[in-house]
């Protein structure tokens, strides 16, 4: 094999996983685009060639080596991945790093997975759920339940989401415990309004990101990949109000 | 709205913001800035609806300042926009509206489900509209920086 394809190959490589990387973790596709253009173009390719979908990236670069397929088959959310992959790019355009080696940090932080401590993930669902109760309805003596059932109805839906994953029933499943414990912490004498305590408590389930990218992909002309996520927002928010509504029959 | 409220609605919305944003799991050094995003756009929201601009102008305007100050928080920081902007959205939510429309439709009072339902989706399409607009200012920004530079 010739060094220059080598080159070639490693630049695909390169670009397809960073790509496949963005995507998965919740980016929208034309910053992939934009990302993967430049990978190419700093690795020295002439031209590149780009067809991006959340489903999947084909490329192809002016050089000897054929075009390549590169599926997306899962989709999460971890925004910090999306900030790495652009800092080592800029780094890559500045030549600080070689190809090799972005290549290299790529394959590690495709593996890698850096969450916050469980603790203070559960202490963020109760963050979201807590003031925007407060905020939204402004009916403090509920604060502190609200909290509470945030943080538990957050927990089913990570729970089921990471050993059972069907997304939207681990959120159908969050929804209705949520909808249950704030109607028992009512009747407990524990909270004054059903109603607070379960627009509160739903918040952290909100699906934020494929609402904002859903937008975003659709004002910028991708008119597959944005209504398909604009689907995905739609029917976790469908699975959350059916959670809810189930609850609500039984009042 | 009274002083107390409003400082216990600016933290409620700072506090909100980035405890979404560590659910995302978005880098350390952006969440500061997320909370004020947040807390910003949320009372551009409510001081319109205050003085009278309606809850439709409000969200889309809120949505328009989310997205400029995103822009430029992506600016300072070196960092990809979407990390300010998903967070920040939050408390424009209509969580409240979307809520009531869930409930009334379970309880079978489907005329006044109506009602919330159009709200949901004129706020729903205002913030879609107001991403809109930031997104044109910032093209212009971007070419007037351009041809500065």
């Amino acid at each position: 094999m010739s060094s220059q394809k080598k080159r070639d190959q490693l630049i695909l490589h390169t670009a397809l996983t960073a790509g496949r990387i963005m995507i998965e973790n919740g980016s929208e596709v034309e910053r992939v685009e934009d990302t993967m253009e430049r990978i190419a173009h700093n690795a020295g390719a002439k031209t590149s060639q780009l067809f991006v979908m959340i489903t999947g990236i084909l490329m192809a670069i002016n050089g000897e080596v054929g075009a390549q397929i590169e599926p997306v088959k899962r989709r999460t959310f971890d925004l910090e991945k999306i900030s790495v992959v652009n800092d080592l790019s800029r780094q890559f355009a500045a030549h600080k790093i070689t190809l090799q080696q972005f290549a290299n940090q790529l394959d590690h932080l495709d593996k890698s997975t850096k969450y916050f401590p469980f603790w203070l993930q559960l202490l963020a669902a109760a963050m979201v759920s807590g003031p925007l109760e407060v905020v939204f309805r402004h009916n403090l003596p509920d604060f502190w339940i609200t909290c509470v059932v945030g943080t538990v109805g957050w927990l089913v839906f990570y729970l089921l989401s990471k050993f059972i994953q069907i997304r939207f029933l681990s959120e159908f499943a969050a929804a209705a415990t949520i909808g249950v414990l704030a109607i028992w912490s009512v009747h407990l004498g524990l909270g004054n309004s059903v109603d607070d305590i379960i627009i509160g408590s739903v918040m952290p389930l909100v699906p934020g990101v494929p609402i904002t990218n859903s937008v975003r992909d659709i004002l910028a002309g991708n008119l597959v990949s944005g209504p398909a996520r604009g689907v995905e927002a739609l029917v976790s928010a469908a699975a959350i109000g059916f959670g809810i509504a189930m609850v609500l029959q039984f009042l | 709205m009274s002083i107390t409220e409003f400082f216990i609605e600016a933290a409620g919305n700072y506090v909100a913001t980035i405890g979404f944003g560590i659910l995302l799991n978005i880098p350390r050094r952006a969440l500061n800035y997320a909370g004020w995003i947040g807390v910003l756009g949320y009372f551009v929201y409510k001081f319109l609806v205050i003085w009278g601009g309606g809850y439709v102008i409000g969200n889309m305007l809120g949505a328009v300042v989310i997205g400029v100050a995103s822009l430029q928080a992506a600016r300072i920081k070196k960092m990809p926009m979407i990390l300010f902007n998903i967070p920040a959205l939050v408390p424009l939510v209509p969580g409240g509206q979307a809520y009531q429309m869930i409930k009334y439709f379970a309880l079978g009072q489907n005329s006044t489900a109506f009602v919330f339902l159009i709200q949901v989706v004129m706020i729903s399409g205002a913030i879609a509209f107001g991403f809109l607009l930031s997104e044109l200012v910032n093209r212009v920004q971007q070419r007037v920086w351009r041809h500065r530079g």
